[in-house]
């Protein structure tokens, strides 16, 4: 298990040297996009009508952060539950999105996708949204503003903590539970 | 008859809204760190580690533990003396209004359908509850999507019994996985109805997780899921470990002989509530 400081955007190159377990510390640009967020970007798509940043490269921040305190980017800011994005993931790592954040498990489907394009699912700690806020410089609403916490962001983070947990050769880090220890085995 | 005004109401509910998103409650900052100096596994520590930082960082900048601040759930009990103008529902309203923006709090209630944002975080989910005398207290929870996502009631036949309700439990724990944000606090509800059976899971979240059942038999029940569940190995979010859960709240109730509801309603470590009394 490795530790890298990466910048993004993120090329296939990087994504494809990725394994579960490795440590990144990510800086640069990032987008933020949820549920909602999500919805919309498919609607672009399949109007053929241009999306509000650039895929190639591009790193995917599944959160909805809290208003931002004066003086300060942002709010709390940490990842939400990754499974509810899988329904669109394998359409953006198509497209060139490099890496999504998130928290929990994604489906096969994402996990094929990871393989097929080279690409990479980053895990940040779920409920310390507080400590992550510390890594994001700046945050400014560039789409869907009337989406309040589902808007989508570009933040600038400096060093943002995540772990790799799904690689593009079929590795994750989550464990598996121990259904026979547990006596539902 | 006792008269509480609105605005008493509205203005204890607001504070409480504000800093049980930015304080952790001591019983679980007891856990977590107690998690952590027990806690082995290495990914599972440096997760804990995050989360004790996380909560000093929180209450030291008065920012939110989490950026899901929930959906506001109460639990009232109001004295079947008392009375407020204009209304309980209307005056807790008022103070998740209030709370929710001036404490700069995500606001995460939408339409189920249009998934449209209402914009305030009301309306709140309220349950009331009628009670002798002239006191209220009310209890809040801020319950977040990700742990309420992986919660879910089942109707068992009662054959299957106690081996039943321990292998639905522990196998939904073991289903949620790292999607909740474990270390988690399972409530359980058993018995009631079909939507009794979830509520009484819910409200038994908001016991401490360092008191005891006061029945020694359940006590003995929520000991053995703990055992159970924090033997999956599933850890801090999901990574490994000893802590899957911080603790099992098991709620009871009668139910139809006919019937054996079993409702497992799972809190994330970011266990927020409070109460207050007027």
């Amino acid at each position: 298990m490795a530790e890298y400081h990466l910048h993004t955007p993120l090329n296939e190159e990087t994504a494809r040297m990725l394994r579960a377990g490795d440590l990144v510390l990510l800086s640069g640009t990032i987008y933020t996009a949820r549920d909602a967020a999500h919805k919309r970007l498919m609607e672009l798509l399949h109007r053929g009508e241009p999306l509000p940043f650039p895929l190639e490269g591009a790193v995917l921040y599944y959160v909805g952060p809290t208003p931002a305190p004066p003086g300060r980017p942002i709010g709390s800011a940490g990842p939400t539950t990754s499974y509810r994005m899988d329904a669109y993931a394998p359409q953006l790592y198509a497209l060139g999105v490099r890496a999504t954040i998130g928290k929990g498990r994604r489906n096969q489907a994402v996990r094929d996708a990871l393989a097929h394009y080279g690409g990479v699912y980053f895990g940040a700690t779920g409920g310390a949204g507080a400590l992550l806020s510390r890594c994001i410089t700046n945050a400014q609403v560039i789409a869907f503003e009337d989406l309040g916490p589902e808007a989508v962001r570009q933040l600038e983070v400096h060093e943002f903590p995540v772990l790799v947990i799904n690689d593009s050769v079929g590795g994750e880090l989550y464990v598996q539970p121990d259904r026979a220890a547990a006596r539902i085995g | 008859m006792r008269i509480i005004e609105p605005e008493r109401i509205t203005h204890a509910v607001a504070t409480m809204c504000v800093h049980a998103c930015r304080v952790l409650p001591a019983d679980v900052r007891t856990a977590l760190e107690r998690a952590l100096a027990e806690e082995t596994h290495p990914a599972g520590r440096a997760i804990l580690s995050q989360l004790v930082d996380n909560y000093r960082l929180a209450e030291e900048q008065g920012l939110p533990l989490c950026q899901d601040t929930g959906l506001a759930v109460f639990f009232v009990e109001m004295g079947a003396d008392v009375h407020v103008p204009g209304g309980i529902r209307a005056a807790i309203e008022a103070g998740v209004r209030q709370g929710y923006d001036e404490g700069l709090l995500r606001k995460s209630a939408c339409h189920p359908l249009t998934r449209c944002n209402t914009g305030d975080n009301t309306p709140a989910i309220i349950h009331l509850e009628h009670v002798p005398g002239d006191g209220l207290r009310i209890a809040f929870m801020a319950k977040g999507g990700g742990s309420e996502n992986m919660s879910r009631v089942t109707m068992l036949a009662p054959a299957q019994g106690w081996e039943g309700v321990r292998r639905f439990v522990v196998e939904r724990v073991a289903e949620a996985g790292p999607n909740p944000c474990p270390p988690v606090v399972v409530g359980v509800g058993i018995g009631g109805t079909f939507e009794l059976a979830a509520r009484l899971a819910k409200q038994a979240l908001l016991r401490t997780l360092d008191d005891t059942h006061p029945d020694p038999t359940i006590a003995a029940l929520e000991a053995e899921l703990l055992h159970d569940i924090n033997a999956l190995g599933i850890g801090p979010m999901g990574l490994g470990g000893r802590t899957t859960a911080l603790g099992v709240k098991i709620a009871l109730h009668p139910c139809h002989i006919a019937s054996l509801p079993v409702a497992v309603n799972i809190q994330c470590h970011s266990a927020r509530h409070e109460e207050v009394r007027l």
